[in-house]
C-alpha cells in the first residue's frame, strides 16, 4: 500500500524531472556555448561543460557591438507595447464583460477575424501604410504595430478576468456614491491585478520576441531591436555561435526579471481566470 | 429618510416585459416588503429606485424629487445585496466607511460612524479582518453596517437573509426589525419568503409576472386575499382550494359534496368559483352532524407544534393544521367542519376575491 504510493511519487517525479530537463536543456545549451571559447567550440562540439569556460564573448557584445543599443530599443518597444496594450485592453475588456452596446457582436466579429490571418499577409501592406507616416524604421512604428496586434487578444484575456468579477461590486459602489469610473478604479481593477499581470507578461513576452515586423520595418541600427539584432552574427560565411549565445543569455535577463517581478499575480492570476464562474 | 413614489412604472428588458405598470407609494420611515415568487420583477423593481437599472417608463419620485435620470451615487440610498458585495480587498472597515469617504467626511466623523455602527452590530472585533476571513453571518452583518454607517434617505434590502442557514436567518430577521426599530428609516424589503415578509412588514406587496397582486398590512393579506395568488402564496402550510359551482344556494364541489356560501357573498346560479380553506381553519370535530364531513385520514405529518393532516375530501387531497396531537390516525375516519366565516371564495375566471 504505501510502497505502492511511493512508487508512484517517484515515478511521479522522474517524470516531472524529465519534463523539466526536456525543457530547459536548450536555455543550458545556450549558457554553455555562450561560456565556450570560440577556439572550442568546435573541437569540444558536444562535451556537457566546455574545458575551459570564458565571459570573452560577454565582454565583446556588451562593449564592441550594438547590443546594448538593441537591448534598450527592445525594452522600450516592450515596456510601452504591454503598458499601453493592457491599459487599453483593460478598458475595452470592461466594457466587453459589462455593458451590452450596439454592434457589440461585431465587433468582437472583427476582434477575432484579426487574429485570424497569418502575419506575413500583413507586412506589405504595414509597410505601406507607416512609410507615408514617417514611421518605418521608428520605435513608434513598431510599438503602434505591436499594440494593433496585441490588443484583442488581450482584450479577450481582460474580459475573462472582468467576468470573474460580480458585478453586484460595482453596483454597491455606485451606491456608495462612487462613479461607474470610481468604482471601476478602486473597487474592480485591484480586484484583477492578478488578469493585468498576466496580460503585461503575455504582451511583453510577445513584443520582446518579435521578429518578422522588427526586420521588415526596421533597417538602421538606430531602431534595431534585440531579434533582428541577432541576425547581425550571421554572415554569410559563418555564424558568430558564441557571441550570439551571449547575446541570448542577456536577453533573457529583462523577461526573467519582468516575470519575477510579476510572478506572484501571474500564478494567482492563471488559476483564477482558469476557475472563474 | 424620506418616501418613495413609484407611479406607472415599467420596464421590459429588449422586447420582454418585466414590470407592468407598478404604482406604488411608500411614507417616510415605512418598512415595505416586495413579495412573490422568483423572476416575478422584484428585484427589478428594487434597482430601479436604486438607479442600477434604467426605467423603461413611468417615475419615481424621492421626497417628491424626480430621480429617474439621478445617478445612483446621488440619491442618497443604501442597499443590502443578497450576496452581500463586500469589497474583498478591503478591511471590514473599510467596507463600510467607504461611502463616507467618498462623500469626503472627515475623518474623525468617519471613525465615530463606524464605530457607532460596529458596536450595534456586534462588529468591533472583526473591523480589521477581510471578508474572506468572516463566516456568511459576519459577512451579513457587515454589508447591513455597510448600509447604516451613514445615514441614507432610504435602505433597500434584496434577498438580504437567503443565503444564511435557517437558524441564522430568523435571528437576523428580528435583528433587521429591531433596527428598523431604532432607526425608523424608509425601507423596501425584497424576499421570496413570505414568512419574512409577514413578521418584518408594515405593508407587505405581493407580486406576481410583473404585476402588483395585493398591497396591505401582513395581516390583511392573511385574513383577506384579494386574489388566489396571494391566497396560495401567503401562509404555510399553504391554503386549499377546492374548485366549485354556485348550484342552489350552495357551493357544489367536482365530487359531488356541498359547502354552504358563507354570509355576505352573492353568487350567480352557476358560477364557477374556488373555495379557499385555511388549514388551520378546518376543525377537526368529534362527531359526524349537520354541515360536517367525513374522510379518511391519509397523512400525518408532525411538525412538533403542531400536525399537518392530510385527508382525502372535496375530491382532492385537503390539508388539516391542528394543535392536538394524536387527532388522527392513518387510515381512520375523520369528521371535520368549515368554519363559514372563514372560507375565502374566488371567481374561477377573475381569479379575484368574492366578498
Ligand atoms: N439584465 C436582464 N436582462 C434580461 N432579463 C432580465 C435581466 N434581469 C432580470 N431579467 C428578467 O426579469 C425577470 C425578473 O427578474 P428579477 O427582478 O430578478 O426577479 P426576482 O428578483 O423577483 O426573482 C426575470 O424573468 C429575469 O429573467
Ligand atoms: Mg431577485
Amino acid at each position: 500500500m504505501t510502497r505502492k504510493r511511493i512508487v508512484l511519487t517517484v515515478l511521479h517525479r522522474l517524470a516531472i524531472l524529465a519534463y523539466v530537463a526536456f525543457a530547459l536543456f536548450p536555455l543550458f545549451w545556450l549558457l554553455k556555448v555562450s561560456v565556450t571559447p570560440t577556439s572550442l567550440l568546435y573541437t569540444e562540439g558536444i562535451r556537457l561543460w566546455p574545458s575551459r569556460a570564458s565571459l570573452e564573448h560577454y565582454a565583446f557584445v556588451l562593449t564592441h557591438s550594438s547590443f546594448p543599443t538593441f537591448f534598450l530599443n527592445s525594452t522600450i518597444v516592450s515596456a510601452s507595447t504591454a503598458v499601453i496594450v493592457t491599459i487599453v485592453a483593460a478598458l475595452a475588456g470592461y466594457a466587453m464583460s459589462r455593458f451590452v452596446f450596439r454592434g457589440k457582436y461585431w465587433i468582437v466579429g472583427l476582434l477575432l477575424l484579426t487574429q485570424m490571418f497569418p502575419l506575413v499577409m500583413l507586412i506589405a501592406p504595414m509597410f505601406k501604410m507607416l512609410s507615408p507616416l514617417g514611421l518605418t524604421n521608428s520605435l513608434t512604428g513598431l510599438v503602434i504595430v505591436y499594440v494593433a496586434f496585441n490588443v484583442p487578444f488581450a482584450t479577450f484575456l481582460m474580459q475573462s478576468f472582468f467576468d470573474g468579477i460580480p458585478k453586484d461590486l460595482e453596483d454597491a459602489a455606485m451606491i456608495d456614491g462612487a462613479t461607474r469610473f470610481t468604482a471601476f478604479r478602486q473597487i474592480i481593477l485591484p480586484l484583477t491585478l492578478p488578469g493585468i499581470a498576466a496580460t503585461l507578461g503575455f504582451v511583453f513576452t510577445a513584443a520582446w520576441s518579435e521578429l518578422l515586423f522588427a526586420l521588415m520595418l526596421i533597417s538602421g541600427n538606430q531602431a534595431t531591436t534585440f531579434p533582428v539584432g541577432l541576425l547581425s552574427f550571421v554572415s554569410k560565411f559563418s555564424v558568430d555561435f558564441g557571441q550570439m549565445m551571449a547575446a541570448g543569455v542577456l536577453a533573457l535577463i529583462p523577461a526573467c526579471l519582468f516575470f519575477l517581478l510579476i510572478q506572484r499575480y501571474l500564478v494567482q492570476g492563471l488559476t483564477a481566470g482558469a476557475v472563474k464562474g | 429618510m424620506a418616501s418613495i413614489t413609484i407611479q406607472s412604472i415599467t420596464k421590459t428588458f429588449g422586447t420582454v416585459p418585466v414590470l407592468h405598470d407598478i404604482d406604488l407609494s411608500i411614507a417616510d420611515g415605512e418598512f415595505v416588503v416586495l413579495v412573490g415568487p422568483s423572476g416575478c420583477g422584484k428585484s427589478t423593481l428594487l434597482r430601479m429606485i436604486a438607479g442600477l437599472e434604467d426605467i423603461t417608463g413611468g417615475e419615481i419620485r424621492i421626497d417628491g424629487r424626480r430621480i429617474n435620470e439621478v445617478a445612483p451615487k446621488d440619491r442618497d440610498i443604501a442597499m443590502v445585496f443578497q450576496s452581500y458585495a463586500l469589497y474583498p480587498h478591503m478591511t471590514v472597515a473599510d467596507n463600510m466607511s467607504y461611502s463616507l469617504k467618498l462623500r469626503k467626511t472627515a475623518r474623525e466623523r468617519i471613525a465615530e460612524a463606524v464605530g457607532a455602527a460596529a458596536g450595534k452590530l456586534g462588529l468591533d472585533p472583526l473591523l480589521e479582518r477581510r471578508p474572506k476571513a468572516l463566516s456568511g453571518g459576519q459577512r451579513q452583518r457587515v454589508a447591513m453596517g455597510r448600509a447604516i454607517v451613514r445615514h441614507p434617505k432610504a435602505f433597500l434590502f434584496d434577498e438580504p437573509l437567503s443565503n444564511l442557514d435557517a437558524r441564522l436567518r430568523e435571528q437576523m430577521r428580528a435583528e433587521i426589525k429591531r433596527l428598523h426599530k431604532a432607526i425608523g428609516a424608509t425601507s423596501v424589503y425584497v424576499t421570496h419568503d413570505q414568512i419574512e415578509a409577514m413578521t418584518l412588514a408594515d405593508r407587505i406587496v405581493a407580486m406576481h409576472g410583473g404585476i402588483i397582486q395585493q398591497v396591505g398590512n401582513p395581516l390583511d393579506l392573511y385574513d383577506r386575499p384579494a386574489n388566489l395568488f396571494v391566497a396560495g402564496f401567503i401562509g404555510s402550510p399553504a391554503m386549499n382550494f377546492v374548485d366549485g359551482h354556485c348550484r342552489s344556494g350552495a357551493i357544489e364541489t367536482d365530487d359531488g359534496s356541498r359547502i354552504a356560501v358563507p354570509g355576505g357573498i352573492d353568487l350567480a346560479e352557476g358560477q364557477a368559483v374556488t373555495v379557499g380553506i385555511r388549514p388551520e381553519h378546518v376543525r377537526i370535530v368529534a362527531g359526524s352532524g349537520a354541515g360536517s364531513y367525513t374522510a379518511r385520514v391519509d397523512l400525518v405529518e408532525p411538525t412538533g407544534f403542531g400536525t399537518i393532516v392530510h385527508v382525502r375530501l372535496l375530491g382532492q387531497d385537503l390539508k388539516i393544521y391542528t394543535l392536538e396531537r394524536g387527532a388522527a390516525e392513518v387510515g381512520e375516519p375523520l369528521h371535520i367542519a368549515l368554519d363559514g366565516d372563514r372560507l375565502h371564495v374566488f371567481d374561477r375566471e377573475t381569479t379575484n376575491r368574492i366578498g
